[in-house]
């Protein structure tokens, strides 16, 4: 039993999220004569040419492929380092392992323009300047330490009886944890990887300071529909779409664990 | 839970340590290095001392900065929070329903950040957005490029459409972990709607709104992108905040020296922040978390 | 306080059961008298709980009807209803302090504050927590926090019941003895009605007056506990009340004699007809005595000493018997089994067959 709840709180509340969403659908289906010069709330002129031309270009298409190429590599990286000493952060204490944990956090809490020039020299010094890895490895800053708070919270939940048993039943750690303990927290790293993804994805600052043709983002190619003839509003928004699709799958991937994940799996 | 006393678990940590002082560490000591040098290109360096932070301190750019940037955090958070707890009480609990409006929420989170911007860009215009076209309609005098209170609003109202669901995400789950039985306790107990939300629904919603809270503060105290695509940080300096100071100093006008003295600063005031955050969560997850 | 009266009551929590199994009730008529202290019995997943969410109005029954004395409530929320309920796990407010807690349901009414904090005074002195009041409910032990919830569910004077939903379990072994006395003392002192729901047949025996056992969704029995003991309606109540549950033999019943499985012929001292289906007869451990000569024959597998008697594990063609034996009394060499007279119920498909009194 719960409190009543009323439809229409949620009806507005969704609708002001989808509306400025449904203009960009919206000018992404009409070309730009329509969008400039008449006002029209559903597309005259249905067109998907927006789409065509983004889809058909490698330098626009290749644009998303290596947002989801650094995306991925960052969101493997860094489950793949946080998975340890999130389990060692949940299971010991160890020397100075609150100032650890605290020094992590802070690097979540790091403003990434504050990191945008060292990253551009740091990566240009040892030749890492546009390619997808040095994307990854910047967002780590502040997906690392994220991952390891979610994952920590994920793993306080399963009980230590499980890692005892384990060992008494004669698995080394590394198998138990591949084995055993990963499974069990299952949930726990989709989350962790629905978050890495989410916050790699969004990110544009440290993407675009880092990368200038080769590994160029998304979202960095969208602003170059600004052209002598003026804005290219239809492929801006073609791409602007586009850009929605990834996240609106993961979050369909992960829609029963969101509201646990949102809260660190703290709840 | 009693955790072993175990130094071993550094090697646990060590690949954690390795790749976070990568990118913090080693780009935090440039930063300190060009804090307290002036240079004229290439890599000539001179001692500077403190005379980048004396002038970040004393600077008036960065002073109407930070307080833009204050006042935004704050307007955010007083819209943001009481509406995502509204929002967070209404979600139906369970079914299909449900499932609907955690993805729709969900949504705008998921949305590059210049893709926010972009969207708020297009949808306010007067000429072609839905919102500027209608309010121009309405005969209201709305235009961000040029009206510093329009250019507010409307950044104000992206962030709101940006961030609320995260407020109200994590309000939804807190609210998730009560038991039915305080609701039927509270039913028989003849508790009004307000006692229920006040004794009930909003203590165990104490941890998860801190979080949230938390969040919002550090993220809107770093927000660059969203409103630089909108506004460029206009008009004038109006809707200038730190980041976009900071990233107009260092990159527009290669000021090193100045922009890395106000990234130190900067970064303390964040440091400050995490540490009473920190503080607090772990308090509370001592409590036993909510 | 009231007289409740479960009429043609049943629930599925489907939306059109077809089955009895899609029934997580099964119809059932019974009265529960007013100031009566009734325990629930049964394990679990056997509809107690349902049982007692449809009595606090927490569930709308999909069939029959819920009465208080002569009202309707079928369709009344649980507030209209004027019931306490004390939950399973605490349910304490947080933030508020124990006495805030406790006089909650009575501020809520509207009650003038000389007479909460009077009545508020008169149970923390009940539950023992005088002391505490001024403190915060929160870093309460759970044993700390489950006294006040049970302390606000019997606050209110003018309630028409109090329901219980298994809320010893969370408290420390002696804490509930303890509790348990209060309880009953609570009872004989208001007499209000109270509902207690349980799977522990101790708990369920020393608080009530009336035990209502359940089992797959139905009431097989509701009686004293010495009408549980000495004739239970349905082989489940042999099994479950009693420590160990009760022996049943397959036999063939006819008039006063029953035959075993292995020939054997017992006297059942009342003429129980010629039941049909499948034939048990059921013989307390209590009632079963070993004795030299005579009887049937067994083997015994080995004696537990439980301290105020023993219970010898024996077997009766390969299927367990048990039987207990007082303190001091020898096992016989040659044991041989006899039962005590008028003590055997015969059970045909797993309910009880009374015996013909008159036809003796």
């Amino acid at each position: 039993m719960r409190m009543k709840t009323s439809p229409w709180v949620m009806t507005l509340y969704i609708l002001f999220l989808l509306v400025p969403i449904y203009w960009l659908v919206n000018m992404s289906l009409k070309d730009n004569t329509e969008i400039t010069s008449t006002f029209t709330i559903i597309p005259r002129h249905l067109t998907f040419e927006n789409y065509r031309t983004i889809l058909t270009d490698p330098s626009w298409y290749m644009g998303y492929v290596n947002s989801i190429i650094y995306v991925v590599e960052n969101t493997v990286i860094s489950i793949a380092v946080a998975l340890p000493a999130a389990y060692a952060f949940s299971r010991y204490t160890f020397m100075g392992d609150k100032h650890l944990f605290f020094w992590l956090l802070t690097n979540r809490m790091s403003p990434p323009a504050v990191f945008a020039l060292p990253f551009f020299q740091l990566y240009s010094s040892i030749g890492l300047f546009d390619t997808h890895i040095a994307v990854a490895l910047a967002h780590c800053l502040f997906n690392v330490p994220l991952a390891v708070w979610i994952l920590e919270g994920f793993m306080r939940g399963v009980p230590k009886e499980i890692d005892e048993t384990a060992y008494i039943d004669g698995y080394g750690f590394g198998r138990f944890f591949v084995r055993i303990f990963m499974p069990l927290i299952a949930s726990g790293i989709g989350v962790t990887a629905f978050f890495c993804f989410m916050f790699s994805w969004v990110e544009l600052l440290l993407s675009r300071t880092l990368t200038s043709v080769n590994a160029k983002p998304i979202a960095a190619v969208m602003t170059r529909t600004v052209s002598a003839s003026g804005m290219d509003w239809g492929v801006l928004a073609a791409a602007g779409v586009l850009t929605l699709v990834p996240g609106a799958l993961v979050i369909w991937f992960v829609r029963n664990y969101i509201a646990k994940g949102f809260a660190l799996g703290r709840v | 839970m009693d955790k072993i006393q175990n130094n071993r678990a550094w090697f646990l940590v060590l690949p954690v340590l390795v790749i976070v002082a990568f990118s913090a560490v080693i780009p935090l000591m440039t930063v300190v290095n060009y804090s307290v040098n002036d240079t004229f290109g290439s890599n000539d360096f001179f001692w500077a001392g403190l005379e980048w932070f004396q002038d970040a301190v004393t600077s008036d750019r960065i002073h109407e900065a930070l307080g833009r940037q204050v006042l935004f955090s704050g307007i955010i958070l007083a819209i943001e929070v009481p509406l995502g707890i509204f929002i967070a009480l209404n979600m139906p609990r369970q079914g299909f329903w449900s499932s609907l409006c955690l993805v729709l929420m969900a949504l705008p989170l998921l949305i590059p950040f210049n893709v926010v911007g972009t969207i708020w860009q297009i949808f306010g215009r007067v000429d072609i957005g839905l919102l500027g076209h209608t309010l121009a309609a309405l005969g209201i005098d709305y235009n961000y490029v040029s009206d510093p209170l329009a250019a507010w609003i409307t950044v104000v109202v992206m962030d709101v459409w940006h961030w609320t669901s995260l407020v109200a995400l994590l309000c939804y789950a807190g609210l998730q972990s009560i038991p039915g039985a305080f609701y039927q306790a509270a039913k028989i107990d003849q508790a009004s709607r307000w006692s229920v939300f006040r004794f009930i629904e909003l203590p165990k919603m104490r941890g998860v709104l801190l979080i949230a809270v938390l969040l919002r503060f550090m993220d809107s105290f770093m927000i660059y992108t969203e409103p630089f695509v909108v506004t460029g940080g206009g008009p004038g300096n109006s809707t200038t905040f730190l980041s976009i100071d900071l990233v107009k100093q260092a990159i527009g006008q290669f000021d090193l020296g100045p922009a890395a003295a106000f990234s130190i600063m900067y970064f303390l005031v964040i440091l400050l922040i995490s540490w009473v955050f920190y503080t607090v969560m772990t308090n509370l997850d001592r409590d036993g978390g909510n | 306080m009231v007289q409740i009266t479960l009429r043609n009551l049943a629930h599925s929590y489907r939306a059109n059961p077809q089955t009895e199994a899609d029934y997580a009730l099964k119809q059932m008529d019974h009265v529960w008298q007013d100031g009566g202290a009734y325990a629930l019995l049964g394990a679990s997943g056997c509809g107690k709980t349902t049982l007692l969410n449809i009595i606090s109005g927490l569930i709308k029954p999909s069939h029959g009807r819920v009465l208080f004395g002569d009202t309707d409530v079928t369709q009344a929320d649980t507030a209209a209803r004027n019931i306490a309920q004390v939950f399973q796990f605490p349910v304490v407010y947080d933030t508020m302090t124990v006495r805030d807690n406790l006089a909650f349901p009575l501020r809520n009414r509207g009650k003038d504050a000389a007479y909460v904090k009077a009545r508020v005074d008169q149970i923390a002195a009940m539950i023992g927590m005088e002391a505490m009041l001024a403190r915060k409910a929160r870093g309460l032990t759970a044993d700390a926090k489950q006294k006040i919830s049970l302390g606000r569910g019997m606050v209110r004077e003018d309630v028409n019941a109090i329901l219980f939903d298994e809320p010893l379990t969370v408290i420390d072994p002696q804490m509930k003895w303890e509790l348990r006395t209060q309880l009953k003392s609570l009872h004989r002192d208001f007499g209000h009605t109270m509902i207690y729901v349980t799977h522990d047949q101790i708990e369920a025996l020393t608080f009530a007056d009336k035990v209502v056992v359940m089992h797959e969704g139905r009431v097989v029995q509701m009686g004293t506990p010495e009408e549980l003991f000495e004739a239970p309606a349905h082989t489940f109540v042999g099994y479950f009340i009693g420590s160990p549950g009760m022996n049943f033999l397959d036999a063939t019943v006819s008039g006063r004699s029953a035959r075993l499985a292995g020939g054997h012929e017992i006297d059942l001292g009342a003429d129980h007809g010629a039941p049909s289906g499948r034939v048990q007869l059921g013989v307390r451990p209590e009632y079963a005595l070993l004795a030299d000569g005579e009887g049937l024959d067994l083997s015994i597998r080995r004696v537990e000493d439980v301290g105020r008697h023993r219970i010898v594990r024996a077997e009766i063609d390969a299927r367990p018997f048990d039987i207990v034996i007082p303190e001091g009394v020898e096992i016989p060499a040659q044991p041989r089994l006899t039962f005590a007279p008028g003590k055997i119920n015969v059970y045909a498909d797993d309910w009880r067959v009374a015996p013909n009194a008159g036809a003796a």
